[in-house]
């Protein structure tokens, strides 16, 4: 139960293990839809056991999700997967868990949950499919709408500041933070890349809701945008973006030491070092921050993995103090309730 | 075999079967310390007793202010004892605000000691006392004795070299050194629980050992003079055995320890810190052998969802509050309906609504038990009436629980949870296991999740077991398959099932007995939770005075036993005292269509017995 590293054995299975046979009951083209084809498709090449792997949701559009996994499922109430989860996780650290949330779910009803998840840091991968509305309760606008959403509760425009997933995540102690788009091809590499952390895994997934905020993220997720507005993470890599067929017109991101802030910088001739282009790890927490904060417009979409640097794990601490405190003793349930300072009634009267 | 306490009558000339003290001080003067330790001597000692530890909600209200007064009460005897007793025949006061809010209590004739010392101009002015009532001749209804036991104490430590404040905190050892003296309790078990607390600081120990020995000494000097005497209080007569004092904090965590073993699982125990439940938290956090693992959430909400995710692994979800805490888990209560996990949810209720008194006693969640959750949320709900009876109902909750599969709640309250009471260390091997099957494989023609047995109880399948995966949750389920489904019919038959496998508990369980008197006749006092003390010496002290009437106490609230109905029946009237304005009696009369009274009170004290006998003789004179 202690170990750092998976114990489940590699199993073999493939996409039509993970499938079941409920009536999938999404919007068509919802964005919803790529994610659960990915995820489908990604847990053969995880060598997941099906029987070991439990999806647990809370309330939304995404969360039905689990329902069209053939693993154990848990579609709990809004907000609240995360504690079900850190229940079920710390009762058997053996299993395989995966939370889907969305930003209604997550980032509002469940905001407290998802932080201290993360700040304990339970082994366990959140998938938050963001898409800056909630969909099932009709179009109202969300925690991470941005500011002059108009929806059905906020005919004249939203007028707060919307939250920010990944930003919200490291601050509240993530050692694990990624960001993909739903159709893309690139995201099975960060589920991948989720179940590989050993702790909470953070991943928040652009998810186009096609009825209420149709291409909310085309701006960035479209293919003919994915060039200019498309930073893909890659660690040991220079983080470039925005090069042609031919690599030209490429643009990186650099370190202004001044102001200690990023800032885009062009790169002439493929010669990213002299451009002062910094190279992506993905333990550098400092830069995480920046990556996640860029502004969208004058910057880059930061995506991919943007943080991994695991520690130790909460269902790993609970189960070696358990360990720890019960070593030596034996349970007696006798003289557990005998415990304290006793005494003894004689037919006759009383002795100490 | 009964105590009466207001049967008493002149204390000089002999020993009376029951002696009610009450210790009150500043919240800082560790009065709820003092009466702890006189109580293990007091059960040391063989006596019956009862505890009622009264304090404000503030940690350390400002000093010397009427506020900030705490108290604990004790009555102890000769004989059997229920209460924690009507009225003061002694009561110890530490600071004029403590005489002030104790005083009215006191019977009349009983005995003040004072702490002269803390009677100052400015103790007085806090107390708003406009002249010293140590001087002024206003307490002369009672005896009282006054002396400086400040400086007494300040006296006694002197050589062990503590500061002023530090050797002033020594005051209640002194207190309780001179309350040995007066019951002719043995000091030795105060010594060595002040050698275990004060280990390590050795000056500290001294001082507090100098202090009682001092206290019990002036004890000796003060006889010679005034109305200060030696009470010699017989062993009460027990059934022999083996006994230990316990508060139903401990109880309760015991019971649920012992409910997880008998049902053979280990136990999941989520919570957050909530006045007066976290006792329980404390106690279960050190029990980490008995495979229990507690986990204090983030809230109430994730302290509930936690355990029943613990609950869906295999484990036995527990989790525990007071009102306010109730209700923010309520949601959730009915997630664990809907999917039918088991859980126990321990609601030591509090005065309400909303912060209400966090420190004073209520029994005003019933409804909230019974009925608060949306949808038609059927839940069982036991209570317990004392601090040992909570042991064998924590074991009950988790019985039906796991059998059921489904949440239950106990109730208690903040009296049973703070009050101890001697209990008859019970024999483990007595109780019956109920160990629980986990579904491994596949039923015959298929697995459904929702299928269901003689109880109507859906298969327990731990996530981990090969071939049996399927997906559960808050949404409606279809019948055996548990896929979603909101067909008309499906709710229905749902609905029904949920209904039917709640009300089916009642084949579980006994049935109502009468705790004292007939079963049928005039009249009947309807009771629940830790109104049983007042209620019981009460219909004790009607029937030695001729009436005809009886004692019912019901632990199982939902569903209620199967005769309970022919039983309140077969009574010309039914009294239900109750802490609240009349829940179990609203209960009662839908369930069963009778003409159940209330009698109620909800200002945060318990039921003295002469309430409820004055409410027993107005019902008979009807």
């Amino acid at each position: 139960m202690n170990e750092m590293t998976r114990i489940a054995p590699r199993a073999e299975t493939t996409i039509k293990d993970w499938e079941t046979d409920q009536e999938v009951r999404w919007c068509p083209g919802c964005g919803d839809y790529a994610i659960l084809k990915a995820m489908q498709r990604t847990m053969p090449e995880l060598g997941a056991d099906p029987a070991n792997t439990v999806f647990v949701s809370g309330i939304g559009c995404s969360s039905r999700f689990p329902y069209y996994m053939e693993t154990y499922g848990f579609h709990t109430i809004h907000g609240r997967a995360p504690a079900i989860a850190t229940g079920l996780k710390l009762a058997n650290p053996d299993l395989d868990v995966w939370i889907i949330t969305g930003d209604g779910d997550a980032l509002s009803i469940g905001g407290n949950h998802t932080m201290h998840l993360l700040r304990r840091n339970l082994d366990c991968q959140i998938l938050l499919f963001n898409n800056e509305i909630y969909g099932l309760t009709k179009g109202q606008y969300s925690p991470t709408s941005r500011e002059g959403t108009r929806s059905p509760s906020t005919p004249y425009g939203s007028v707060d500041h919307p939250a920010n997933p990944c930003a919200f995540a490291l601050g509240s102690g993530a050692r694990f933070v990624a960001r993909s788009i739903d159709v893309h091809k690139n995201l099975p590499d960060q589920l991948k890349a989720a179940y590989a952390h050993k702790g909470a895994a953070f991943v928040e997934i652009f998810q186009n809701c096609i009825v209420y905020n149709k291409d909310v993220f085309a701006e960035f997720a479209e293919k003919k945008n994915a060039a200019l507005s498309q930073l893909w993470l890659t660690h040991g890599q220079p983080m470039l973006f925005g090069a042609d067929k031919d690599g030209g017109g490429a643009k990186g991101i650099a370190v202004d030491h001044a102001t200690l802030t990023l800032r885009v910088v062009d790169v002439a001739d493929g010669d990213w070092q002299a451009a002062g282009v910094i190279v992506h790890d993905v333990t550098n927490r400092a830069v995480a921050h920046m990556l996640v904060e860029m502004p969208f417009g004058p910057f880059p979409m930061a995506l991919g993995v943007i943080y991994d640097d695991p520690r130790p794990t909460l269902e790993v601490a609970v189960h070696a103090q358990i360990q720890a405190a019960t070593r030596g003793k034996v349970p007696d349930l006798q003289k557990l309730v005998s415990k304290g300072q006793t005494w003894v009634v004689e037919p006759d009267g009383l002795a100490h | 075999m009964a105590t009466a306490a207001l049967d008493r009558t002149d204390t000089n000339t002999h020993t009376p079967d029951a002696i009610v003290v009450r210790f009150a001080g500043d919240s800082g003067d560790g009065m709820q310390l003092t009466g702890g330790q006189f109580t293990l001597s007091t059960a040391l000692a063989g006596n019956d007793l009862a505890t009622f530890p009264d304090f404000p909600a503030e940690i350390r209200a400002p000093q010397g202010t009427l506020f900030g007064v705490s108290a604990f009460q004790i009555n102890f005897g000769s004989s059997e004892i229920d209460t924690a007793g009507d009225v003061p025949d002694v009561l110890v006061a530490m600071n004029p605000a403590a005489l002030k809010t104790n005083v009215g209590a006191l019977k009349e004739g009983g005995l003040i000691i004072a702490d002269e010392g803390e009677f100052s101009k400015r103790n007085l002015d806090k107390a708003k006392y406009e002249t010293n009532p140590l001087e002024d001749g206003s307490l002369a209804k009672w005896q009282l004795m006054k002396f400086n036991i400040s400086q007494m104490t300040l006296d006694a430590v002197k050589p062990h070299g503590l500061g002023n404040k530090e050797a002033l905190r020594c005051k209640n050892m002194w207190t309780l050194g001179l309350a040995l003296w007066m019951f002719s309790r043995k000091r030795q078990p105060i010594i060595d629980w002040l050698e275990a607390k004060f280990a390590g600081k050795p000056d500290i120990l001294a001082a507090n050992i100098a202090a009682l020995n001092a206290g019990h000494a002036f004890g000796d000097t003060a006889e010679l003079s005034g109305p200060m005497r030696q009470y010699a209080m017989p062993a009460a007569p027990a059934v022999p055995g083996l006994y230990r004092t316990v508060t139903g904090a401990e109880s309760i965590s015991l019971g649920l320890v012992a409910g997880a073993q008998l049902a053979g699982l280990p136990m999941f125990f989520g919570g957050y810190p909530i006045t007066p439940a976290s006792a329980i938290l404390h106690h279960l956090s050190r029990l980490k052998e008995y495979h229990v693992t507690t986990f204090q959430a983030e809230d109430e909400i994730a302290a509930i969802c936690a355990a029943i995710g613990a609950s869906y692994a295999g484990s036995l979800g527990v989790t525990s509050s007071s009102g306010p805490g109730i209700a923010l888990k309520g949601e959730a209560m009915g997630l664990a309906i809907m999917t039918e996990l088991p859980l126990v949810i321990v609601n030591s209720q509090r005065g309400g609504p909303s912060t209400g008194l966090p420190t004073k006693t209520e029994q005003s969640d019933l409804y909230q038990a019974v009925y608060g959750r949306n949808g038609d949320a059927p839940m069982p709900v036991i209570a317990a009436r004392s601090p040992a009876d909570a042991f064998d109902c924590a074991i009950e909750a988790c019985r039906i629980a796991v059998q059921y599969m489904t949440p239950v709640m106990l109730l208690t309250d903040g009296y049973i949870a703070n009050a101890a009471e001697p209990w008859k260390v019970p024999d483990m091997a007595s109780y019956k296991a109920f160990p629980v099957e986990f579904m491994g494989k596949a039923q015959d023609g298929g697995f459904l999740p929702y299928a269901r047995d003689e109880k109507l109880a859906r298969p327990w399948v731990k996530p981990g077991t090969p071939g049996l995966m399927h997906r559960i949750g808050g949404i409606e389920k279809a019948l055996g398959t548990g896929h979603i489904d909101y067909a008309p019919a499906n709710h229905q038959a749902m609905t029904d099932i949920r209904q039917n496998k709640v009300l089916g508990v009642a084949d579980s369980i006994p049935d109502q007995e009468v705790v004292v008197g007939a079963a049928g006749g005039r009249l009947a006092v309807v009771g629940w939770g830790s109104t049983y003390g007042p209620i019981h010496q009460a219909v004790l002290r009607a029937r030695r005075n001729g009436h005809d009437v009886s004692h019912i106490h019901i632990r199982h609230i939902w569903p209620t036993p199967k005769n309970l109905g022919a039983l309140l029946h077969s009574f010309d009237h039914l009294l239900v005292p109750e802490m609240n304005t009349g829940q179990l009696k609203t209960l009662l009369r839908d369930q069963f269509l009778v003409d159940a009274r209330p009698l109620n009170k909800t200002s945060g004290q318990p039921f003295t017995i002469a309430e409820i006998e004055a409410a027993i003789a107005a019902t008979l004179s009807k």
